[in-house]
């Protein structure tokens, strides 16, 4: 009997419930943040670090609304374009995570952006930044291109896993070049390619629709981490459903084994039988 | 003395901790990471780091983000 349900997620010591993880930016009020995080059925959310507006203005902030004992929250570097600014920021994420005794604060998911217009990943300073933050004792989680050279290299830098991007963050066009991503996934976790099978590699960044979700899943994804698909659809609680639905069946759909493809068609039902003439027979 | 916090210049006492300009600014208190001279202070030593003239102060805390 095959399973049915997706086993959890190893990424160093950490251990992800469900293989979605979910951004906690862009949602238009904390409260549909709240159930949209729910509803998608992460246990891993990712959160951003920001200067403190320095008056009380009594607004209410985002840890006002996350159960710090229900996720595990995993800071980024989002908005930083150097090494150092990467390093920092990590350091202040993982300060303030120690503060709220949250175990989030042993990780980072690193991002050492090249510019603001397509938030591509530099790499020279991802390198960099993995190498620091590996050193100082992070569980590093790194934001890539889809490039699998690159990601070769942030293997063996140290970092925990790999993320490539399907496609611009936030874009919403999928994955843009499935064929790299398989690469990446070959190589980083199948033996036959030097890769280790426990190796952790998510799609993140593009996800725009539960298919986009599936498909990485079926390439054979870890996990994949996601944002804007969720918190800009019209309805982000109905799409955090489907958003948990897709990766599970792109979890299982990978392991099932697809069967393969057919130029001309092959009948279900069975010939032998037909009471009806055949064309050409 | 001249402080930069958040990159905004602050007047501060002389010997003033971090606490102290925390207590000053509204967030003693509030889940906030501090960084002097792009080094983090932990929170244990915010009652006993005492800031200098012209000190960058940086005071994050969580906001959303993807």
């Amino acid at each position: 009997m095959a399973e049915d349900h997706t086993p959890p997620l190893q990424v160093g010591s950490f251990s992800l419930k469900s293989r979605l993880v979910v951004g906690t930016g862009k949602y238009e009020t904390y409260e549909v943040m709240q159930d949209a995080l729910a509803a998608s059925g992460c246990d891993t959310v990712t959160v951003a670090v920001r200067r403190e507006r320095l008056l009380d203005d009594q607004g209410r902030s985002l840890l006002d609304f996350l159960d710090l004992d229900r996720y595990t929250i995993l800071p980024n570097t989002a908005g930083c374009f150097t090494t150092e600014d990467a390093v920092r920021t990590a350091r202040l994420g993982r300060e303030l995570l120690d503060q709220l005794g949250n175990p989030g604060k042993d990780w980072v998911k690193l991002e050492v952006l090249a510019d603001k217009a397509t938030l591509l990943p530099d790499p020279v300073g991802t390198l960099e930044a993995t190498k620091e933050l590996v050193a100082d004792g992070f569980t590093v989680l790194v934001y890539s291109s889809d490039d699998p050279v690159m990601a070769r290299h942030l293997r063996d830098a140290g970092a925990a896993s790999v993320m490539p991007a399907g496609s611009p963050i936030g874009s919403g066009r999928g994955v843009a070049n499935p064929a790299a991503i398989r690469i990446i996934i070959e190589q980083l976790t199948h033996a036959e390619h030097g890769g280790d099978p426990s190796y952790p590699v998510i799609v993140d960044a593009g996800v725009g629709t539960p298919s986009d979700v599936t498909i990485a899943m079926e390439l054979g994804a870890d996990g994949v981490l996601l944002n804007t698909g969720i918190a800009h659809a019209k309805d982000p609680v109905l799409m955090a459903h489907a958003m948990r639905h897709a990766t599970d069946a792109g979890y299982l759909g990978a392991r099932a084994g697809r069967i393969g493809k057919k130029l001309y068609a092959s009948a279900s039902s069975p010939w032998e039988g037909v009471i009806a003439t055949i064309p050409g027979e | 003395m001249h402080i930069c916090v958040n990159g905004t210049d602050h007047d501060v006492p002389d010997a003033c901790t971090v606490a102290d300009l925390l207590r000053e600014i509204g967030l003693y208190g509030r889940p906030v990471a501090v960084e002097v001279d792009r080094s983090v202070v932990p929170y244990a030593e915010h009652t006993t780091f005492v800031l200098e003239p012209g000190s960058v102060v940086e005071c994050v805390t969580l906001v959303g983000g993807g």
